[in-house]
C-alpha cells in the first residue's frame, strides 16, 4: 500500500477545517459546501479502509510508520486491524451526518466547523494509532474541542456547567491513564512507545495488577463506566445536534477502544484480575443507566442515559475476556454509534421544531416528519436488540460470552431490554404518535433534504448490518482474536 | 578542567554580550539625538537588533568540541549556555516587537536600552562559571529589571511593582550572596567547576554544605519566582508594564533556571539527593499553589502571573529528576513556556490597548471582534494547559516522563492533577473570549505589524515545537549532556 489512505484519513479533517478559516465569515453557504465536501471525502476514504481491510488475512494493514521523536523511541505509525477498521467507518459516517444535520447552524459556522473537524482528526487519530505516545496526542485533542463547541453553540440552560464538567473529568481520565503509559513505557526497558512491541515487554503480574486500574479506567471514564459516568447525560444533553452524535456516536468508543488497546491487550495480566470489578460496574451502567433512562422526561436525557446503558454492554464485553464477548462489543460500538448519532440526530430535528425537549409536552410528530418518526423507530427496535438489526448481532454475542463467564450476572443484565424497551416505547408512544399539542398544530413543515439524507444513511446501515451481518462481523471477530492472543488464550 | 591560554577567537564566547551591549548603547545615543517622532522606530531597531544578534550567535558563536572555561574561567562556553542564550535573545527580540506601541515605553530609547542591558546580564548568568561573575550577571540583570518595573513613573502601580520587585530581590540576594561567601570562606575558591572538589578536600561537613545550598537557592527561587518565594510576582506582574511583564515572566525566569540547573549540578553534586527533594517539594508547591491561586484571579495579568508560578513547578520536576533527559526536558519545557507565554502577553497588550482594561471578564466578544487573535488566545492558554497539538503538550509528558524515569512517579502524579487545575482556569477565560458577548463586538482589536510579526512567530514555533518536537528535544539533550 503505497498511498497513505489512513493518514489522509486522519488530517483531511482538521487541513479543512484549517482552511476553512480563509472563507468569509459571513458567506455560510460556501462554509457547509466546502465542509460536506471534506467529510465527503473522509467517509470515502474510511469507506474504501474499510472494504480493503483482508479479514482472512488479519493483522494490522495500511501500516505507516516515520520517526517523529527518536530520542524516546516516539514514531508516527498508523494502523487498522479488525477492532479498529469498523471504528474508523463509524467516524467518517457520524462526520459526515454531522455535518448534514448542521446545516442549519448560523452562529459562526465556520468556527463550528473546525472544532469539529479538529475533534474528526483527534477521533481518527486514535483509532489508528499503534504509537502510544500518538495514542495520547489525539486523544487530548479530541478532548478539547468538545469544551468549546459545547460552550459555545450548546444548549444555553447548562452548557458552561456541561461543558467544564465533560471536560474536566476526561482530561483528569487521560492523565491518569498517561502517567500509567509512561510507568509502562518505562518499566518495559524498551525505550520505545511503540504499542506492537510494549505487547511483548512481559510486564510482571504485579506491575500488571497496580497499573492496570488506572489505564483502564483512566479511559473508560470517556466511554462512561459507573461512577465515572456523570459527565456524560449532562454532555449530551448541553451540546449541539451533531456534537451529541459526535460524542454519544464517536467519542464514548475512544475510551472503550483506547482501555482495550491500551488497558486489556498491553496489561492482559492485569485485565484478567481487575475483570469482575470491570463486570460489576458495566452491569451496574447497564441497569442503572435504563432505569435512570424510564425515568426522564428530557428526551434527550433519555437518549444521554441510554448511552451510558449500551457502552455498559461493551464494557461487559470487553470484561467477559472470551472471543464471544469481545466480538459482540466490537459490533456493539459500531451498532451503537449508528443508533446514537441517528437518536441524536432525530432529537435535535425536533427540538429544532418545537423548542422544547419536554416528553410530556410533545406529539403527533409523526404526522409532521414522517421519516424521522421511521428512522427513530428503527433505532428504537436497534437499541432493544430486535433480532434483523444491528443491535441483536451485536447484543446477542455479548450475552453469550457473559453467560459463559458470569451466567449470573448475564441474567440480571438481560432485564436491561426490557427496560430499554419500555423507555423507547413510551417515547415513540408518546412523542411521534401522541396527540399534538394545538400549539404546535401548523408551525414548523418536515426536515430538510440533508437531514433526510443522514437518517437514510444512519438508519440504511441498521438494517444492513442486522440482515447481512457478515458485512462486518468477520472482520471483527479477527480483532477480537488478536486481542484474545494477547490475553494468551487465542 | 584546565583554564585555556588566551586565544582571540575565544572571544567569540561572549559575542552575545559584546553586541548587546553596543546595542544598548545605540539605543542611548538615538533616544538622545532623534527627535520623539522618529523614535518611534526605536522598537524595530532593537528587535532586528537584538534578531541579528540572534542569527549571529548562531552562526559564529556555537561552542568548539571541548567545550572551554574562557577569560579566566569567567565564562563557559558550552552548548548549555549556548542553548539558553538563544531562548534568551528570541525573549528579548519578541519583547522589544511587543513593546512598540505600548504608551509611554515604546518611542523611548532608554527603555530599549536598560532592556538590552537586562539580556545581557541574563546571557551572562547562563554562561558563568564563576561565583563572581555570576553575582555580576545577576545584578546586570535585576538592576534594569527594577527600573524597568516602574517605568511608568506616572502610574502608582507601577512604582509600586518596581519597589516591590527591587526589595525583594535585594533580600533575596543578600542571603545568597551569603552563601556565595560561605563557598568561598570555607574552599578558597570561586569557579564552579572547582568548588566540588575544594568542598570535598576541605573536609566540609554534609550539613554545613547543605545549609549553603539552602542559601544559594533561596536567590534562585526568587529568580523563577518558585514557592515560597513567589510573592512578588503577582504585584510587580500586574504593576510593570505588560512588556515588562512578559519579560520578566520569561527571559528572567529562563536565566534563573539556568543559574540554578548549572549551579547546584556542579557545585553541590556532593549532596544532590538533599538539594533534589529540597526542589521537589518546591515543585510540588509551586504548581500547586500557582495553578489554586489561578482559579480565583479576575486580572489577566495576575492570571498569568500565578500561571507562571505554576510553570516554574513543572519545569523543576525535569531537573529534580537529576538525569540528562531531565534536564533536557527541563530545557525543552522552558522552551515551550516562552514561546506560549509571550503569545498570550502579546494578546492581552493588544487588548488593553483596544479596551483600556486587563480584566478577564471584558474579554467578552474577543472572538466576535477579533477572530483571528482570539484563535491565538486560544492557541496560547491551550498550550499552557498541556493541549496537543501545541508546545505545552509534549513538554509536559517530557517532564513527567523524566520524573517517572527517575522513580518519582508522585511527583508525576501531582503534576498531572494540576494540570487539571490549569485546564479549568484557561478554559474560564477562554470561555469568555468565545462564548459571551460585549456591547463592543462590532470593534475589532487592532493589530500594529510589530505585533503580527510577533504573533505569527510565536504562534509557528508553537505549533512547529508541539509537532516537529525532535529537533529541539535533540538540542535540548545536546545542552543537557554539558553537564554530565
Amino acid at each position: 500500500m503505497n498511498f497513505p489512505i489512513l493518514s489522509v484519513i486522519v488530517f483531511t479533517p482538521v487541513v479543512a477545517g484549517v482552511i476553512l478559516l480563509f472563507f468569509p465569515q459571513d458567506r455560510h453557504d460556501w462554509i457547509r459546501w466546502f465542509a460536506l465536501a471534506a467529510a465527503t471525502l473522509a467517509l470515502l476514504l474510511s469507506l474504501v479502509v474499510f472494504i480493503g481491510y483482508d479479514s482472512a488475512e488479519g493483522g494490522y494493514q495500511f501500516q505507516e510508520r516515520a520517526e517523529w521523536i527518536p530520542a524516546l523511541g516516539i514514531s508516527y505509525f498508523v494502523g487498522v486491524d479488525g477492532m479498529s477498521a469498523p471504528m474508523v467507518l463509524l467516524t467518517g459516517i457520524v462526520i459526515f451526518t454531522g455535518v448534514l444535520i448542521s446545516w442549519r447552524l448560523d452562529d459562526r459556522p465556520r468556527e463550528f466547523f473546525l472544532f469539529l473537524f479538529i475533534l474528526a482528526t483527534g477521533v481518527f487519530g486514535v483509532f489508528v494509532s499503534l504509537d502510544l505516545f500518538q495514542l495520547f496526542f489525539f486523544y487530548e485533542i479530541a478532548l478539547f474541542p468538545m469544551f468549546l463547541l459545547i460552550a459555545i453553540w450548546g444548549w444555553k440552560v447548562t452548557r458552561e456547567y456541561a461543558a467544564m464538567k465533560l471536560t474536566l473529568y476526561l482530561f483528569i481520565g487521560s492523565v491518569i491513564a498517561l502517567v500509567g503509559g509512561l510507568v509502562m513505557v518505562f518499566s518495559s526497558g524498551l525505550e520505545t512507545f511503540d504499542m506492537l512491541q510494549l505487547q511483548t515487554a512481559g510486564f510482571s503480574t504485579t506491575f500488571q495488577r497496580i497499573w492496570f486500574p488506572f489505564v483502564f479506567f483512566g479511559f473508560a471514564v470517556l466511554a462512561g463506566i459507573f461512577p465515572f459516568h456523570n459527565w456524560s447525560p449532562d454532555g449530551h444533553v448541553a451540546a449541539p445536534t451533531a456534537v451529541s452524535m459526535f460524542h454519544a456516536g464517536v467519542l464514548m468508543k475512544l475510551g472503550a477502544f483506547a482501555a482495550l488497546r491500551v488497558g486489556i491487550v498491553l496489561l492482559p495480566e492485569g485485565a484478567r484480575f481487575w475483570a469482575p470489578l470491570i463486570l460489576v460496574l458495566a452491569s451496574i451502567n447497564v441497569i442503572y443507566g435504563a432505569f435512570i433512562a424510564m425515568v426522564q422526561t428530557d428526551f434527550k436525557y433519555v437518549i444521554g442515559f441510554s448511552s451510558v446503558s449500551h457502552m455498559g454492554l461493551v464494557l461487559l464485553g470487553f470484561a467477559t475476556l472470551n472471543r464471544d464477548g469481545l466480538t459482540g462489543a466490537g459490533l456493539q460500538m459500531f451498532s451503537h454509534g449508528v443508533m446514537t448519532a441517528l437518536f441524536f440526530a432525530v432529537v435535535g430535528m425536533v427540538y429544532d421544531r418545537t423548542h422544547t425537549r419536554e416528553i410530556p409536552r410533545l406529539g403527533g410528530i409523526s404526522k409532521v416528519m414522517p421519516l424521522a418518526t421511521v428512522a427513530f423507530i428503527v433505532g428504537g427496535l436497534v437499541s432493544m436488540g430486535m433480532p434483523g438489526l444491528s443491535g441483536f448481532v451485536a447484543e446477542f454475542p455479548i450475552f453469550m460470552g457473559l453467560w459463559r463467564t458470569q451466567p449470573i450476572i448475564a441474567i440480571v443484565v438481560v432485564i436491561s431490554i426490557v427496560i430499554t424497551a419500555a423507555y423507547i416505547m413510551r417515547i415513540i408512544g408518546k412523542v411521534f404518535f401522541g396527540a399534538m399539542p394545538e400549539e404546535f398544530e401548523g408551525q414548523f413543515g418536515d426536515v430538510l433534504v440533508q437531514d433526510k439524507v443522514a437518517l437514510v444513511l444512519l438508519s440504511a446501515l441498521l438494517v444492513l448490518i442486522g440482515v447481512y451481518p457478515a458485512v462486518m462481523a468477520p472482520m471483527v471477530a479477527s480483532g477480537a482474536e488478536a486481542v484474545l492472543r494477547a490475553l494468551g488464550v487465542g | 578542567m584546565t583554564f585555556t591560554e588566551f586565544a582571540p577567537e575565544r572571544l567569540l564566547a561572549i559575542l552575545p554580550e559584546s553586541l548587546l551591549f553596543l546595542l544598548a548603547v545605540a539605543m542611548l545615543t538615538l533616544d538622545l539625538v532623534w527627535k520623539p517622532s522618529r523614535r518611534r522606530i526605536l522598537g524595530w531597531l532593537a528587535a532586528s537588533g537584538v534578531t541579528l544578534i540572534l542569527l549571529a550567535t548562531l552562526a559564529f558563536g556555537q561552542p568548539p568540541a571541548d567545550e572551554p572555561l574562557v577569560l579566566g574561567g569567567m565564562v563557559r562556553w558550552d552548548w548549555l549556555a549556548f542553548a539558553f542564550t538563544i531562548l534568551i535573545l528570541f525573549t528579548a527580540a519578541v519583547t522589544c516587537l511587543i513593546s512598540v506601541n505600548v504608551e509611554g515605553v515604546g518611542n523611548r530609547g532608554d527603555y530599549y536600552g536598560l532592556l538590552l542591558i537586562s539580556t545581557m546580564g541574563m546571557v551572562l548568568m547562563a554562561s558563568s562559571a564563576d561565583l563572581i561573575m555570576l553575582f555580576l550577571a545577576i545584578e546586570t540583570t535585576s538592576i534594569p529589571l527594577y527600573v524597568l518595573a516602574g517605568f511608568l513613573k506616572a502610574d502608582d502601580k507601577s512604582t509600586e511593582s518596581g519597589l516591590k520587585y527591587f526589595l525583594f530581590g535585594a533580600v533575596t540576594t543578600a542571603v545568597m550572596l551569603y552563601g556565595f561567601s560561605l563557598i568561598y570562606g570555607f574552599t578558597g575558591e570561586t569557579n564552579l567547576y572547582l568548588i566540588a572538589d575544594a568542598m570535598k578536600a576541605a573536609g566540609l561537613s554534609l550539613l554545613l554544605v547543605g545549609g549553603i545550598a539552602v542559601l544559594v537557592l533561596v536567590g534562585f527561587s526568587f529568580k523563577i519566582a518558585a514557592v515560597p518565594f513567589h510573592f512578588w510576582a503577582p504585584d510587580v506582574y500586574e504593576g510593570a508594564p505588560t512588556p515588562v511583564t512578559a519579560y520578566v515572566s520569561t527571559a528572567s525566569k529562563v536565566a534563573g533556571f539556568a543559574v540554578l540547573v548549572r549551579v547546584m549540578m556542579l557545585a553541590f553534586p556532593s549532596i544532590d539527593a538533599f538539594w533534589a527533594a529540597i526542589l521537589a517539594a518546591m515543585a510540588a508547591a509551586t504548581m500547586t499553589l500557582g495553578n489554586v491561586l489561578a482559579i480565583a484571579q479576575s486580572n489577566i495579568k495576575r492570571l498569568l502571573a500565578y500561571s507562571s508560578i505554576a510553570h516554574a513547578g513543572y519545569a523543576l520536576i525535569g531537573l529534580v529528576a537529576l538525569s540528562v533527559f531531565g534536564v533536557a526536558s527541563m530545557m525543552f519545557y522552558l522552551l515551550a513556556y516562552v514561546v506560549t507565554n509571550l503569545a498570550a502577553f502579546a494578546v492581552v497588550i493588544l487588548f488593553a490597548r483596544a479596551a483600556g482594561s486587563d480584566e478577564i471578564k471584558d474579554y467578552a466578544g474577543l472572538s466576535r471582534r477579533s477572530p483571528w487573535l482570539a484563535l491565538v488566545l486560544l492557541i496560547a492558554f491551550l498550550s499552557l494547559a498541556g493541549m496537543p497539538p501545541f508546545a505545552g503538550f509534549v513538554a509536559k509528558v517530557f517532564v513527567f516522563k523524566a520524573a517517572v524515569d527517575s522513580g518519582l512517579i508522585w511527583l508525576a502524579f501531582v503534576g498531572v492533577l494540576n494540570s487539571i487545575i490549569g485546564l479549568y482556569y484557561y478554559l474560564i477565560v477562554l470561555k469568555v473570549v468565545y462564548l459571551y458577548r460585549s456591547e463592543d463586538d462590532h470593534l475589532p482589536v487592532q493589530v500594529p505589524r510589530p505585533y503580527a510579526v510577533a504573533l505569527a512567530a510565536c504562534t509557528l514555533l508553537i505549533l512547529v515545537v508541539g509537532i516537529v518536537s525532535a529537533p529541539w528535544l535533540d538540542w535540548s539533550i545536546g545542552a543537557a549532556r554539558s553537564l554530565f
